[in-house]
């Protein structure tokens, strides 16, 4: 292994990490609040109080 | 139970039981050395236990189709009664191990009693015992309800429940005998594994072709979090547990890991235990039945997706905090510090979503005191949560790292969060499965949630008192520049505060006790007499299909 | 029906599959370039492996559960360095699968623990805690005395301990037995320090010269704790805090 085998798998590993994490808050949140989804959202919010599965 | 399954399906169980108990007869029979050997009796007494209750089973009629109509919740209802036996071994252990450190006499000079063998009995009982047959009943309980559509088989939920509860009774079984690979929180031996990722597989899959089925377009949000705790949980499991048998028939491997390696590996998984296992899968929980009890809708549904990618990615960072000032790189340690800190905003956005959607409810929390347990668990989520990134600082790692503190924090998120509002959700769903209008006392409810919240913070602060004080004598210097306390004054220093520790947990284990009488008295109590059949079925029927 | 069936099939399989990306990245960007082991571990041509006797010892630590209480971790902490002794390297764990680091100290650090005290010391210990240390609070571990050490499977062990790569030889591992024998008797062994150092210290350590017990074992694996190697005693790099 070079000289510089560690620093440079860190290196990359924080780099690829960081893109990383950017990429997906920007995913999520896209997805989130899509306005398409809201209704969605909405309606998933309420369809576990339909069930009537409470005492 | 066997009524329920068809013809075919008591074939099945019996062709796979079959299997076990020659798996078991094998291990008892080709045994290296004598733990493996009664691993694998206990194995064949297991297999043929069950297969003698399918066997008396095997010719009662079939059930007809109509039971394709209904969810199919029998492994939830064998599920909720043992979480609840769990709980309370789980628990008592551990009150006996807390008297243990007061009065050291309590080992009765027994070699398999001794603090270092019972402590795993104690976590694994609560964690895996207690906590995985609440998250598995639940589970199965709310798959169903939010995709509106029946479990996928009538087997495969059985062989993972017991299947799960084999892997808990050999490992809790191997600690007093000295069957452990010390890794924390993983310490079942590598044949325990193997059988572990055999049933977690079957889970996935049974989860999976479930969500499948689905007669909703969306997959209701409790159901990403119950799915990232199965996933996850097996990945952890799987890396974690890479190790070398020394033999084929005998209990002892060497992990792949070795050390530097192995403590960040091991730490990955145990923090995501934590994680995916003690957070994931019980927000699925508390987003299912907080609003339902509740009968308000999340208050944010956004919320809820945001603060999940946020955990999942998050949280799978966050290991190296427990290995500050350590072997470990720097550069790691640094890294573990700030996830730590970041994950900060999606667990107080979960905290703040559940107690938000209570917001306008509270004068259910004065009177309910079910939805009472998952008001404060929620409560205890958020403090439990700012305390872990508060600790995952370095220079409070410092103090904080290898005293009580870390006990105490993991007991405020364990009793505090996991314990409460399992206790929530199985006082709303006991009576709700056997078709009781209530539970059977509710004077009994009351009486545990007081008894557990008194527990839980005479705990915690009794574990911030000693933690701390033990830290700072550690680092005290006197006025000539040497260290001012042996470390035996140190011990005697935390004398009161073990008292007053194994006292809130026998206040939290007597509340469990209570509840676990009032779980039976239901399940033992009248019908209610107003069965609202229909209502409760999968979507296919009420639509006609 | 097939189609919707379809698209609700493929969300769930979405969902999983974003799970598991999503989850991996963490620990991948954490543990991969630990294995770059060149540089995450120090040197140290003076390592030395555990005899047989000293593992047999260790997997007693293990299965008592030690590290619940015991650390074997000194952190780069000024007032550790002065109580313990020079802080832990990430070498002088190298070979030990798993490490026992430990989370939790209800008694003192271990990690240096190798000479600091005799051999009776340790046994009288062992047997009874609180006869040596009155306050203490550690359990009795008496029945190691009278425990004959299982020796027959040791060849085994190296074997599985080679094979995750801790360098046992061929050799090392046809004489466990015999060297894990050798090394809790009086009469000396030339097999076995020609194996694994002249460092190596033989005697009886439960002071029971007739039988290999647990306790010679556990006492073995006690005394050479922190003394596989001088790596951090030659360390000259001072503590952070």
């Amino acid at each position: 292994m070079p000289e510089t085998g560690h620093a440079l798998t860190v290196l990359l590993a924080k780099g690829f990490g960081l893109f990383y994490l950017l990429a997906l808050s920007v995913g999520v949140l896209i997805y989130t609040f899509w306005p398409g989804n809201g209704k969605r959202f909405d309606h998933a919010a309420k369809s576990v109080l339909r069930g009537e599965d409470r005492p | 139970m066997i009524a329920q399954l068809t013809r075919a399906e008591r074939e099945f169980a019996l062709l796979v039981l079959t299997l076990l108990a020659s798996c078991g007869l094998v291990m008892a029979a080709g045994a290296n050395d004598d733990l493996f050997a009664l691993h694998g009796g206990l194995v064949l007494a297991f297999a043929v236990g069950l297969g003698f209750l399918v066997l008396s089973g095997l010719h009662t009629p079939e059930p007809g189709d109509s039971r394709l109509a209904e969810y199919y919740d029998d492994p939830s209802r064998a599920g909720i009664v043992l979480t609840m036996g769990w709980a309370v071994f789980g628990l008592a252990v551990g009150d006996w191990v807390a008297w243990m450190l007061a009065y050291p006499g309590l080992t009765f000079d027994a070699a398999w009693a001794s603090f270092g063998r019972i402590r795993p009995m104690h976590t694994t009982g609560v964690i895996f015992g207690f906590g995985g047959n609440a998250l598995i009943a639940t589970s199965f309980h709310v798959v169903q309800r939010t995709c509106r559509t029946r479990l996928a088989g009538q087997f495969s939920p059985w062989f993972v429940l017991l299947g799960y509860n084999l892997f808990c009774l050999l490992a809790v079984s191997g600690y007093p005998l000295g069957v452990t690979q010390s890794k924390e929180y993983a310490e079942p031996e590598w044949y325990v594994d193997l059988w572990l990722c055999v049933v977690w597989v079957t889970y996935l899959v049974l989860y999976i072709r479930t969500l499948a089925r689905r007669r909703e377009p969306h997959i209701y949000v409790a159901n990403w979090y119950y799915l990232a705790f199965i996933i996850v949980v097996a990945m952890l499991h799987i890396v974690n547990n890479i190790a070398m048998p020394v033999a084929w028939n005998h209990s002892r491997a060497y992990s792949a890991f070795a050390g530097v390696q192995d403590a960040m590996t091991q730490w990955w998984y145990g923090h995501n235990a934590v994680a995916f296992f003690l957070t994931a899968g019980f927000l699925g929980m508390m987003y299912y039945y907080l609003p339902v009890r509740a009968g308000r809708p999340i208050f944010s549904y956004r919320m809820s997706i945001i603060s999940f990618w946020g955990i999942t990615f998050l949280y799978m960072w966050a290991g190296s905090h427990h290995l500050h000032y350590t072997a470990l790189p720097h550069w790691v340690q640094t890294l573990g510090m700030t996830f730590s800190l970041i994950l900060l905003v999606p667990s107080w956005g979960s905290a703040a979503n559940a107690l938000l959607t209570l917001n306008g409810a509270w004068d259910r929390v004065r009177d309910d005191a079910t939805l009472r347990f998952m008001m404060v668990a929620a409560l205890f989520y958020g403090l439990t949560t700012f305390e872990g990134s508060f600790m995952a600082i370095r220079a409070v790692n410092s103090l904080s790292h290898y005293t009580d503190w870390t006990v105490g924090h993991v007991h405020a998120g364990a009793l505090g969060w996991v314990a409460l509002i399992s206790f929530g959700a199985l006082y709303s769903l006991t009576p709700a499965l056997w078709g009781r209008a209530r539970m059977h006392s509710s004077w009994a409810v009351e009486a545990h949630f007081w008894l557990a919240l008194a527990g839980t913070l005479i705990y915690v602060f009794s574990m911030w008192n000693s933690g701390v004080i033990q830290g700072l004598m550690w680092r005290t210097y006197d006025a000539g520049g040497t260290l001012a306390y042996s470390f035996i004054d140190t011990v005697v220093a935390m004398h009161p505060y073990y008292v007053a520790r194994a006292i809130g947990g026998a206040l939290f284990l007597v509340g469990a006790a209570i509840g676990a009488w009032n779980v039976w008295m239901t399940i033992r109590g009248p019908l209610a007499a107003t069965q609202r059949a229909g209502d409760d079925r999968p979507l296919t029927v009420l639509a006609g299909e | 029906m097939f189609g919707l069936h379809y698209r609700l099939e493929k969300h769930g399989m979405a969902l999983v599959l974003g799970i598991i990306l999503v989850a991996s990245i963490g620990g991948l960007v954490e543990i991969a370039p630990l294995f770059t082991i060149d540089e995450t571990v120090e040197d140290a041509p003076d390592m030395r492996l555990y005899t047989p006797l000293e593992l047999a010892g260790r997997n007693i630590y293990i299965r008592e559960g030690c590290y619940a209480c015991h650390s074997q971790m000194i952190r780069t902490l000024r007032d550790e360095v002065e109580r313990y002794g020079p802080y832990s390297l990430a070498v002088e764990s190298k070979y030990d699968h798993p490490m026992q680091w430990g989370s939790k100290r209800t008694g003192p650090d271990l990690a240096r623990i190798g000479g600091k005290y005799s051999d009776e010391w340790q046994v009288a210990h062992l047997i009874d805690p609180r006869a040596v240390v009155p306050q203490s609070i550690m359990p009795s571990y008496r029945f190691l005395v009278t425990t004959a050490l299982r020796t027959d499977d040791l060849g085994l062990h190296l074997k599985a301990l080679s094979r995750v790569g801790v360098p046992y030889t061929d050799e090392m591992v046809v004489n466990a037995t015999a060297d894990a024998i050798a090394q809790a008797g009086t009469d000396g062994s030339d097999g076995l320090t020609s194996r694994y150092g002249t460092a190596t210290q033989a005697r009886p350590f439960d002071g029971n010269p007739g039988q290999v017990t647990e306790m010679d074992a556990l006492v073995a694996y006690l005394q050479i704790l922190g003394r596989l190697t001088d790596a951090a005693h030659a360390n000259r790099q001072p503590p952070e805090e």
